[in-house]
């Protein structure tokens, strides 16, 4: 080989090992703010208290109000989108002719490329007004149904897609074997497709909880700023992802203690979606191993 | 059962496969359909239980008469049909479940819930097929635990089990090894004596060994319909006699 | 078409007549009930989906003037206009591509043509599936302390870029391989043949066959950039900037974060000020999609290896 194709191999192979840089820097920035973070706030408290009030001058540093926040938005939806996610994934792959999938899935793709601050308005001008006139005086101009419902629209095509994808690897002589045994498209799907692409969908809805964990503008938006410790989806919250856009648009300076925070809780995102994302790894890796 | 076919033609799209079939099929018999590969035998065996019905382009004339109805009138439902008529395909396809619920699928999805009559039909269905004392002690094991000669057993078990009273074969030995493909032709000699079988084959010493009658197919028509045994050493058609002899595949 | 015959009487075994009995048709109803269910559901989020896309056009659409595009933002719902909102845009659209589009590329062609299974690579493989899955927002707090802070970049245009730049590098790195792979190797094998060396294939063959794949992850890729609101405003975009950047050194807003910003306000004009900016994202940003799946399609059809 040539010199000089030796040097370009070498800065193609520089240009993704940079891609290792990047988790490297990711890591040692999350981490080395985090550390000096627990040198003033102790673990147990960070991660047991029930409030979070840095900005205050009374300080509580209790993550717990932030990340149930988030899971309460999560939670919502993911009730949203996985039903229905499923069911167009089935009909689209058993029922739909084709001309329907041909307008339908350019419109989920469509969905899946707005975004987020479109989805953000969507929630806060559309959807919230919506339930306060549905559940007059009991929902807040700040709430988590209001971002549940759109983050749910929004992770739709997520769940939909992967899960077509999954059931359409499943062996067709398997949805032949129970045709003929005189079984009606519901049955098999029931009783056959679904259990056989289930770690396929699975995979779907962890990627989609993954997704939904670490979203940041539709709650920003939406969802509000008042860090609470609650299940009802109808008052303010605020989650881990609109703390750190709350802290960084305003004047915190650097080095500060409430300046840490904001990596204390991303760590702990970048935590939570770490393993969240290898475990669908593993998932994808066993379903696709199962039919070989 | 009786089945007759009258000049039935299939086609896919523009593409004529099938030429105008007229045959009939006693009950209790072992009928052997041969011919090349693209004759159209697969695809006559699938009209039997309207499997064909799944190929958007593909368009079926003529009567199939199994008893005394015509399979393709409107009247006939089609899931009623297929728990008459079983099919077993040429490689094994059993579900992802375990042995016991593969065999009781045709079962649960008739609506059965009766556990007892389940576990009897299971077993009955099992050592019909012959594979009752290779599996009796795994039954909750994965049925792709099993080697590919015992899972397509497991078919034939899975389709006995709702008692159809035709069995439609669509080269069921040939992704089986030897002792394997043996113990299946066995299997299909004695179940002659209570269902109707129709076996799709390739394999010329296969039909001469399992069949009473078999039919000779060729691009689309049906050249020669006899015993098996006239067929192989006294074939009426020059084709046939082609065939058999090895002068084309 | 022949009759049904009537079941004989005696002990003979009924005639099969395959009509629908009860349990049956009881299964078959609930297949057709599925159906026109999941049909509904179906059209009901396409139903949504318009009906939300059409009230933002409706609530945004008369706001939409040659004033609105020209002028800076301003305290007064109407005179404030998304002039430097759409120039940081461009601004950062532009210096993102540069940064991320070689580095991408390259990284893609490494991995495709000459990495081996060698662990690095397979680390190198894990990592960018990792990658693609990280929060945005992570990648704003790696900008911020690193470009913003370390290298003392600040809240600037390059800032932002580079930050930008980290988040869209997996996605044009798999865009580009997808592309690579689909070059079937009868190409490279003519090309070795005749005596080219392994870069001159590539450069040569691989690469112009894969052009328009890796455009169209390009594309598909800044389209994501221009939509990202969080990990600008972490790295400190301000959501008020009164004019318009001339160097990658200035601070600067995008239209995202203009959107966000208008959103935020309680008076209903800027809820108007927000729609009309959206329909222009929006706008950019179906374009964009459009071009790529139009190219793709392009490139699927004409070639027939």
């Amino acid at each position: 080989m040539r010199k000089g194709e030796k040097i370009i191999e070498a800065f193609l192979f520089g240009c993704s090992a940079l891609t290792l840089l990047t988790t490297a820097g990711i890591i040692l920035v999350l981490s080395f703010e985090t550390i000096g973070f627990f040198k003033d706030v102790s673990l147990i408290e960070f991660l047991t208290d029930t409030e979070w009030t840095p900005l205050f001058s009374n300080k509580r540093f209790g993550i717990l109000p932030l990340l149930t926040g988030t899971f309460l938005v999560t939670a919502i939806s993911l009730v949203v989108a996985v039903p229905l996610g499923l069911v167009i994934a089935i009909y689209l792959s058993e029922y739909a002719p084709g001309w329907f999938r041909e307008i339908v899935k350019p419109v989920l793709e469509i969905l899946a490329a707005i975004p987020t601050v479109v989805y953000g308005f969507f929630a806060l001008v559309y959807v919230t007004p919506w339930l306060q006139a549905l559940f007059p005086d009991q929902v807040g101009g700040f709430n988590a149904l209001s971002p549940g419902i759109v983050m749910g629209i929004m992770i739709l095509p997520l769940i939909s897609s992967l899960s077509e994808d999954a059931l359409y690897s499943v062996p067709k002589s398997l949805k032949e074997a129970s045709f003929a045994m005189g079984a009606t498209k519901l049955q098999t799907v029931r009783q056959v497709l679904i259990p056989a692409a289930f770690s396929g969908i699975s995979v779907s809805i962890v990627l989609a909880l993954s997704r939904a964990i670490g979203e940041t503008m539709i709650v920003a938006i939406a969802a509000g700023q008042q860090p609470r410790l609650t299940a009802n989806p109808l008052v303010p919250i605020e989650t881990a992802t609109t703390y750190i856009v709350q802290v960084t648009m305003g004047d915190v300076p650097y080095d500060s203690l409430e300046y840490k925070t904001i990596f204390a809780v991303g760590m702990t995102l970048f935590v939570i979606t770490l393993i969240l994302n290898n475990v669908s790894f593993w998932l994808k890796k066993r379903y696709t191993q199962a039919y070989r | 059962m009786k089945i007759e076919a009258n000049n039935v033609r299939v086609s896919y799209g523009s593409e004529q496969v099938l030429k105008g079939i007229t045959m009939s099929i006693k009950k209790n018999t072992v009928t052997a359909f041969i011919g090349p590969s693209g004759c159209g035998k697969s695809t006559f065996l699938r009209c039997f239980n309207r499997m064909n019905d799944l190929i958007e382009s593909c368009k079926v004339e003529g009567e199939i008469m199994i008893g005394d109805s015509d399979i393709y009138d409107p009247k006939v439902n089609i899931n009623e049909l297929r728990k008459s008529v079983g099919m077993v395909f040429q490689k094994p396809n059993p579900f992802p479940k375990s042995i016991f619920e593969n065999v009781a699928y045709g079962l649960r999805i008739n609506g059965v819930t009766n556990k007892k009559y389940i576990e009897e039909k299971v077993e009955w269905a099992i050592k019909q097929a012959a594979l009752w004392e290779e599996v009796k002690d795994k039954l909750k094991k994965s049925a792709f635990a099993l080697s590919g000669g015992q899972q397509q057993r497991l078919c034939i078990a899975r389709a006995l089990a709702v008692e159809p009273s035709i069995l439609l074969m669509d080269e069921p030995a040939s992704a089986l090894d030897p002792i394997s493909t043996t113990k299946i032709e066995e299997l299909i000699y004695n179940l002659k004596a209570s269902y109707t079988i129709i076996i799709v084959t390739h394999n010329m010493q296969q039909a001469t060994r399992t069949s009473d009658k078999t039919a000779f197919f060729y691009m689309g028509d049906l050249i020669e319909y006899d015993d098996t045994r006239t067929l192989f050493t006294n074939p009426k058609k020059q084709k046939t006699q082609n065939y058999i002899t090895g002068r084309f595949g | 078409m022949e009759e049904m015959v009537e079941k004989p009487v005696g002990k003979k075994k009924p005639k099969m007549t395959f009509e629908s009995k009860g349990r049956t048709v009881y299964y078959q109803m609930q297949d057709r009930i599925f159906k026109y269910f999941a049909l509904a559901a179906t059209s009901l989020g396409l139903i949504i989906l318009v009906l939300l896309l059409y009230s933002v056009f409706e609530n945004g659409f008369g706001r939409l003037d040659w004033d609105f595009i020209t002028s800076l933002p301003s305290k007064r719902a109407s005179k404030a206009g998304i002039y430097t909102a759409w120039t940081g845009t461009l601004w950062i659209m532009f210096l993102t591509t540069i940064i991320a589009f070689p580095i991408g590329v390259s990284a893609g062609i490494y991995l495709e043509e000459y990495s081996s299974k060698s662990r690095i690579s397979n680390l190198i493989e894990i990592n960018i599936a990792n990658l693609a899955g990280v929060p945005s927002i992570i990648y704003g707090l790696l900008g911020l302390e690193v470009f913003a802070r370390f290298l003392n970049l600040g809240a600037s245009v390059l800032t932002g870029s580079l930050t930008l730049a980290l988040l869209i590098l997996p996605i044009i790195i798999v865009s580009t391989r997808e592309a690579i792979k689909t070059v079937p190797y009868t190409l490279r094998e003519a090309s070795f043949a005749l005596g080219a060396s392994k870069w001159q294939t590539i450069w040569n063959q691989v690469l112009p066959a894969s052009v328009p794949g890796i455009i169209t992850g390009v594309i598909l890729a800044i389209s994501r950039a221009i939509g990202e609101t969080a990990p600008l405003i972490v790295i400190g975009a301000l959501t008020y900037v009164p004019f318009a950047p001339t160097s990658p050194m200035d601070e600067f807003t995008v239209m995202p974060i203009q959107i966000f910003n208008w959103v935020s306000r309680p008076q209903k004009a800027f809820a108007e000020n927000a729609a009309a900016a959206i329909i222009v994202l929006l706008s950019i940003t179906f374009v964009m999609n459009a071009i790529a799946v139009y190219l793709r399609h392009r490139s699927q059809k004409k070639v027939k290896w």
